[in-house]
């Protein structure tokens, strides 16, 4: 911790503050009385945002820490149902807590992550996975961002040839583009 | 014409952006498509709310078409579905089974007393376990399921006199014609 050497944040001291001198050293004064107690203050402030974080996931009786990892893994990848934004390892939804607790089980009875997926996507379908499969369903999803890529290259490329042809310094090569039966321009289009 | 573009261009994505609007009023953006549809509905076996001492599996129930519909006291939007249900239930032509999902039974049958009992039969998973093998996440969730098992129809969030008039009724009717 660097809290001995820094200042906490919104306490009027060290340099900037605007004090005159007298006013200044009288806050400085104020400020390294304040300082201890903001310190115990802002630690009892990090404990108890542990506390509220571990709060949100009833503790289980793990095996041994690798499943504990293991699970804490897999419901980062799970989608709670009902509170779509929030994985099922963050949300304290009671849906996302049956869920934890079904997902332990079935660890329990030694089913590895994938059979653990598929017995949630077989109940609440891919909306489940963080990560959707690619399928002709999920086609645009995946492959949509390139399609726009693609087009927008396109209208850059066209965009750039125009103005090429119409500065006099097109080539052989795109003299002999179809883009050349098009129109003449005056370049003032974009 | 090469001037208009970019207005063409902006009115491109006018249109989208409309269209998105107009695709999620029709649309819940919460609702999950269920794997289930069309398939078996999973087996369960569940106490009866009101004699929890009986249970209820899913064997009992085939041979008639029924709607099972997901309700629990501590749901808002089950209130606003229930007065539907109450209307609507006796003339729906299936067996209506309530599903009380998460509910203390004390509870359930406090909020049955006060809103009115629609149910030909009741049904109460506390703990929620069976409910996962429905992919039931929130209440009320409602299944039409027919005489061999098979779920036809679901919908998520209450039932209303639009969804049942144009969703649910036709899938009955479906179903109806083809069991004869």
């Amino acid at each position: 911790m660097r809290l001995s050497s820094s200042c906490p944040t919104g306490t009027p001291c060290g340099r900037g503050s605007g004090f005159s001198r007298d006013s200044s050293s009288h806050g400085r004064s104020t400020a390294s009385r304040l300082k201890p107690l903001l310190q115990v203050l802002f630690v009892a402030l990090l404990a108890f945002a542990g506390v509220t974080h571990a709060q949100a996931i009833e503790p289980m009786p793990f095996a041994d820490h690798a499943q504990e990892l293991r699970f804490q893994h897999l419901t980062q990848q799970l989608r709670c149902p009902m509170c779509q934004n929030e994985t099922l390892a963050d949300s304290n939804a009671p849906i996302a807590r049956d869920l934890r607790n079904q997902i332990f089980q079935l660890m329990q009875q030694g089913k590895s992550d994938d059979e653990i997926k598929q017995y949630l996507v077989a109940r609440y379908s891919d909306y489940v996975l963080y990560d959707p499969p690619l399928k002709p369903g999920t086609w645009l999803l995946w492959f949509g961002p390139l399609l726009i890529l693609c087009g927008g290259a396109g209208v850059v490329l066209v965009a750039i040839r125009r103005r090429g042809r119409d500065g006099g310094t097109s080539d052989k090569t795109t003299d002999s583009m179809p883009l050349d039966n098009e129109p003449a321009d005056n370049g003032d289009d974009w | 014409m090469n001037r208009l573009l970019p207005f063409i261009g902006f009115m491109l994505l006018v249109a989208l952006f409309g269209f998105g609007i107009w695709w999620n009023s029709r649309h819940d953006p919460n609702a999950i498509p269920t794997p289930l549809l069309n398939k078996p509905a999973p087996a369960f076996v569940l106490p009866k709310l009101y004699e929890p001492t009986q249970t209820v599996s899913k064997a009992d129930l085939l041979g008639k078409p029924y709607l099972l519909n997901v309700f629990a006291s501590w749901c808002v939007e089950c209130g606003a579905e229930h007065p539907m249900l109450e209307a609507e239930g006796p003339t729906l032509g299936v067996q209506l089974v309530g599903y009380n999902y998460k509910d203390a039974p004390a509870d359930a049958k406090r909020w049955l007393a006060e809103h009115g009992d629609p149910y030909n039969l009741l049904i109460a998973d506390e703990p929620g376990n069976t409910a996962i093998d429905f992919g039931v996440y929130g209440a009320p969730e409602s299944f039409l399921i027919d005489g061999k098992g098979v779920i036809r129809y679901k919908h998520i969030g209450p039932l209303t006199p639009d969804v049942v008039a144009s969703e649910l009724k036709p899938a009955i009717a479906a179903l109806q014609q083809e069991t004869p």
